[in-house]
């Protein structure tokens, strides 16, 4: 519809309704685009009533972005087309104060820009607004609390100009000035200050001549005290531009002071101070200025240091009100002679000129500061345009257009003034009129205007933009019937009377409007009750499910996740077994007591080797409380230190134990040991004789009437060639067994390290006895060279059995199984760095599926975690990534997805041999459940 | 034409992005965050489209999205696209999404992504939609994988050849 608005604005506004409705609507980008479109639907008749219907909306809007919005929309569609739909400008200045009771806006310099702008342009309105920026100006520790930049405090920078500049319309100046003089002002940004103070002097100048129509010299003399008083609070200000205007106006007031007691009439002398009218200055003036004589736009900038230096003012238009007053005649003597040599400058400005000022009346900074007035290189000066430009030679069409129009509105006695300001460069000792105007000083009964008459011939065409000059305000008072533009068909007081009587429907709708808000509002709150819903619910759901899994989805929503791994492994454990129906309660609490140490100091990866380090005291201690071993392995790799060896070594490890934890842990190698049915109840793994430490699987080696050896292997991540595999001896029999020897017959890639010195085929001395019951570990190192294909060595356990009568040699054999697992490690994952591995692009895929799991999604994690060393990068519902890494530096990411009773694998390894073992024993592990 | 398509969690935790213009990968990354914004405070009940945020280009560029379980899909296109034919590519994507990796999940996305950029790419290149029927892009992206698995399978082979 926006782009049927462009060329067709009739047939939108047809639907004015439907998108007055719009804005209703809860949906921000709806209400937006309703809100473009009433830009374009905005006439005379319906202006006052859209904006109040906007306003209803600014004061409920929630959203900053959205009332900013709202409040430059309105603005927008108020001033569009130089306030051509306003009508009654009364109503604006009076919206545009209500404006700024908006909390926290941040267009607040708009709004200044827009009041200073009306009442420049209008000057029937200037008492009113005059009024108005008078309370806001009493009030103005109200707009004060903002102190952001852009704040609604720029209002008051436009409140005191306004006051100070039109004073004269002040009821009550002397109230005024006070409010202006008061500390609180010094809160204020500097720039406003400023403005401050140089308007209590230009009020102060007012006061003044009022006072000394009186004949009572005393008042005047106290409004003098007053501003002694007042002004060194500015002159102490950090910002140098107010303490220059303070400083000068203090001195200018001692000395009033002074003429005061001798009573001298000073009141004419320093109202003429500021006599003369600042005007607007089209944002094309600049152009029109010709270029002065001698000055080469050409050349290069910097030559003249004043040149620079005028070009550094330019942007701001500088007025000097005493300048005014001398330049005008001086621009009087310019002759029109000059005007053909101008317009050939001109051509040539257009050309070059960089310095096109776009300021717009508002922009404008007042530099009334009487001192060094020669030195200011920017001149304004005031023209007034003659409406009838005789024989100036005009070849823009509109131009002409606009002209005959002019004419006519003159022959209708409408008074209609032009006032342009020109801005000029004084920095080279000349100043040049703009070229064609006539001197004419008008009457001040006249409208706002931009002056456009005088566009050169080559002006452009965006010139128009300059064109147009019928006030609104004009139309207000008048009626016209204009042929040539819109704007001057002016609504009749009538139409305001009607729009009036309309408002009580509105309010009407504004009421109803208000009741949909608390439901909008009670609909969100429902949503947000909803969310927490859901999120209670999704809590409960898990703490319903087994404490396990509370912990795993907490692990995964840690971001530390892989960090937090193994503690939460450790914590589960814990609380699995406190639950743990065991019959030897006193074991349980032994352990709990352990485990509850444990889970506090290990954290990271490396506690965990360093404590794999020390696994073997924690092992045995484990072999020895059944219950403890599937948890302690870990617990106690970690945390455990050797002094706690002993202390364990004495237990004895005997009973079986229902775990559910085991499966995870445990249950890598378990077939061999216990073929272990792993969800139901299961014997303590390890328990049998010799529990082989490592990351926590341990699973049999071998064992015979004598002896039991469970093993684990784990990797060195320090060395990527090197497993260590923790074998965990059980003595069975009644016996002692001493001399064990530990040998295993090497292969190419795999070796078992012997001390130095000791032949390749030597076996390793384990260095201990075992007497009857107990178990203990061994540590040995091996040598790997490549990791990628599991395998298996063969080795020998050789030992002595001795019991009082005799002693017997004894033997066991025992194939140690190298599987690729073994040599992964658990190693934490950020998503990000993960996604990051997967882009690389650099990965293998392969896939697998495992059909008639059934074991929870949390178990199924748990465990291959547990027995492959992956830990879960992230985990979404039943879907989940998982990383590790191996010794040698590879990496293995999972994407395990479950739907009923298919488990589905995809995995990625940059070596594809090793992926395609490592899968293969994921699906080995799972198909013993 | 289309500007970038986005596909970010309900955390906004970017899973995939595309962007079909450059911006360098801070701007990226901010583009995300505004546009997550934008996105997610919105309810299920409102419009599918809105105007882009200011890093995008402002209200020349719209945003059209749809909210999947737990995933946003954004494309973010000009003026010159229409807003329900992108609907419908969402659809689309989103449902060859499923068809090639079964039981369709965000993880999915990032495990991999290459598929995805694939799938995308028979989608819509350089910013400009190539192909929308999905029996047509199953095929494409089937006959690729296949194409990659015989690699492999050379691969392997003369891997164990050696």
């Amino acid at each position: 519809m926006s782009k049927i608005l462009k060329t067709h604005p009739k047939s939108v506004q047809s639907h004015k309704d439907l998108i007055l409705q719009c804005l209703d609507d809860k949906d921000e980008s709806i209400r937006l685009r309703a809100l473009d479109l009433l830009y374009g639907m905005v006439s005379k008749k319906n202006l006052m009533e859209i904006v109040k219907k906007l306003m209803l909306h600014v004061d409920k809007a929630e959203g900053t972005t959205y009332r900013d919005e709202l409040l430059t929309k309105i603005i927008d569609i108020c001033s569009q087309s130089n306030y051509q739909y306003i009508t009654n400008f009364e109503w604006y200045i009076s919206i545009l104060v209500e404006l700024t009771r908006l909390e926290g806006t941040r267009h607040g310099h708009l709004i200044a820009s827009q009041m200073l702008d009306v009442a420049i342009r209008v000057k029937a309105i200037r008492a009113f607004a005059v009024a108005q920026m008078a309370t806001l100006l009493d009030n103005a520790h109200l707009l004060t609390g903002n102190m952001q930049r852009n704040g609604i405090c720029e209002v008051s920078y436009a409140a005191a100009w306004i006051c100070g500049e039109f004073s004269e319309h002040l009821e009550n100046p002397m109230q005024t000035l006070e409010a202006m003089l008061r500390p609180k002002v010094a809160t204020l940004p500097g720039h406003i200050q400023a403005v401050y103070v140089q308007n209590a002097a230009k009020l102060f100048a007012t006061v003044l001549k009022s006072q000394e129509g009186n004949t009572d010299s005393t008042a005047a003399q106290e409004t003098s005290q007053l501003m002694i008083e007042r002004l060194p609070l500015f002159v102490q200000s950090a910002n140098l531009e107010v303490q220059e205007r303070a400083s000068c106006i203090l001195q200018l007031v001692k000395y009033i002071q002074k003429l005061q007691q001798k009573d001298v009439e000073v009141a004419e002398e320093v109202s003429a101070l500021f006599a003369g009218e600042l005007n607007p200055v089209a944002p094309k003036a600049q152009k029109k200025v010709p270029v002065p004589e001698g000055l080469d736009l050409d050349a290069w900038i910097n030559e003249p240091p004043s040149e620079s230096e005028s070009e550094d003012e330019q942007p701001k238009a500088i007025f000097t009100k005493e300048e005014t007053k001398h330049s005008r005649p001086r621009h009087i003597e310019v002759d029109e002679k000059e005007l053909a040599r101008r317009r050939e400058a001109r051509k040539q400005e257009q050309a070059n000129n960089p310095f096109y000022i776009k300021a717009s009346p508002s922009s404008q900074k007042v530099y009334q500061d009487t001192p060094g007035v020669e030195h200011i290189p920017v001149v304004q000066i005031d023209l007034s345009v003659p409406l009838k430009v005789p024989g100036l030679p005009m070849s823009d069409q509109y131009v002409k257009l606009e002209e005959e129009r002019r004419q006519k509105e003159r022959a209708e006695k409408k008074k209609k003034e032009k006032k342009k300001r020109k801005e000029k460069r004084s920095g080279r000792g000349k100043k040049h009129d703009s070229g064609p105007e006539s001197e004419e000083d008008i009457t001040p009964a006249h409208m706002v205007d931009i002056v456009t008459e005088e566009m050169p011939e080559n002006a452009l065409p965006s010139d128009d933009d300059d064109k147009d000059p019928n006030d609104p305000h004009k139309a207000l008072d008048i009626d016209l019937d204009k042929p040539l533009a819109d704007s001057e068909k002016l609504p009749v007081r009538s139409h305001r009377a009607v729009e009036a009587a309309k408002s009580p429907g509105e309010d009407g709708d504004a009421e109803t409007v208000a009741t949909q808000q608390p439901k909008k509002k009670s609909g969100k709150d429902k949503r947000d009750d909803k969310k927490k819903d859901k999120d209670k619910e999704r809590k409960k759901s898990k703490d319903e499910k087994k404490k396990k899994k509370h912990k795993h989805e907490e692990k995964e929503e840690d971001l530390l996740r892989g960090e937090v791994h193994e503690p939460v492994v450790q914590s589960e454990g814990i609380s699995q077994v406190a639950e743990l129906p065991t019959s030897t309660s006193a074991e349980v609490s032994d352990l709990d007591f352990w485990l509850s140490n444990a889970p506090v100091p290990s954290n990271t990866q490396e506690a965990a080797t360093v404590a794999a380090a020390e696994a073997p005291v924690a092992e045995v201690v484990s072999g020895a409380a059944q219950d403890s071993e599937p948890d302690e392995p870990k617990d106690t790799e970690m945390e455990e230190t050797k002094s706690s060896k002993h202390k364990k070594k004495k237990q004895k490890k005997e009973k079986e134990e229902k775990e559910k934890k085991k499966k995870k842990r445990h249950h890598h190698h378990h077939r061999h040991s216990d073929g272990g049915g792993e969800e139901s109840v299961q014997n303590g793994t390890v328990e049998e004789e010799e529990p082989l430490p490592s990351m926590s699987n341990y699973c049999l080696l071998a064992e015979n009437s004598y002896i039991k050896m469970v093993y684990d292997i784990q990797g060195n991540l320090q060395d990527g060639s090197q497993v260590v595999v923790s074998v965990i001896f059980e003595n069975k029999c009644d016996s002692f067994l001493k001399s064990m020897e530990f040998n295993v017959l090497d292969s190419l890639n795999s070796k078992l390290q012997r001390p130095e010195g000791s032949g390749p085929h030597d076996g390793l001395t384990v260095p201990f006895q075992l007497p009857p019951g107990v178990s203990n570990e061994a540590r040995f190192v091996f040598t790997v060279q490549s990791i990628v294909m599991p395998q298996k060595l063969k080795g020998t356990l050789t030992f002595i059995v001795k019991n009082e009568e005799s002693s017997t040699h004894e033997k066991l054999d025992f194939k140690l199984h190298f599987t690729c697992t073994s040599y992964l490690i658990t190693t934490p994952c950020y998503s990000d760095a993960y996604a990051k591995l997967l882009e690389s692009g650099d990965l293998k895929g392969s896939s697998l599926k495992l059909e008639g799991v059934n074991m929870p999604f949390h178990h199924l994690l748990a465990r291959i975690c547990f027995h492959h060393h992956f830990s879960v990068v992230e985990r979404i519902d039943s879907c989940s990534s998982m990383y590790s890494r191996s010794i040698q530096g590879h990496h293995v990411c999972l994407l395990v997805k479950s739907s009923g009773q298919t488990v589905s694998i995809d995995a990625k390894c940059d070596e594809p041999t090793m992926l395609g073992n490592v899968l293969d024993e994921i699906k080995q592990t799972f198909s013993q459940c | 034409m289309i500007k970038a398509i986005l596909i970010f969690n309900n955390h906004g935790k970017p899973r995939l992005s595309k962007f079909y213009e450059h911006y360098s990968e801070d701007t990226e990354q901010q583009i995300i965050r505004e546009t997550f914004h934008l996105v997610s405070k919105r309810d299920e009940n409102v419009c599918n489209f809105l105007e882009g945020g200011m890093l995008i280009g402002g209200s020349d560029y719209k945003l059209i999205y749809r909210h999947y379980a737990t995933l946003y899909f954004v494309f973010c296109v000009d003026s010159s696209e229409s807003e329900l034919g992108i609907l419908d590519l969402i659809q689309v994507f989103v449902e060859t999404l499923d068809k090639c990796f079964e039981n369709v999940c965000e993880l999915d996305l990032i495990f991999h992504v290459d598929k995805v950029h694939n799938i995308l790419a028979e989608m819509v290149m350089g910013g400009m939609v190539l192909e929308t029927n999905m029996n047509e892009i199953i095929m494409q992206v089937d006959a690729q994988n296949k194409m990659e698995k015989s690699e492999t399978f050379i691969f392997q082979s003369t891997r164990q050849d050696r």
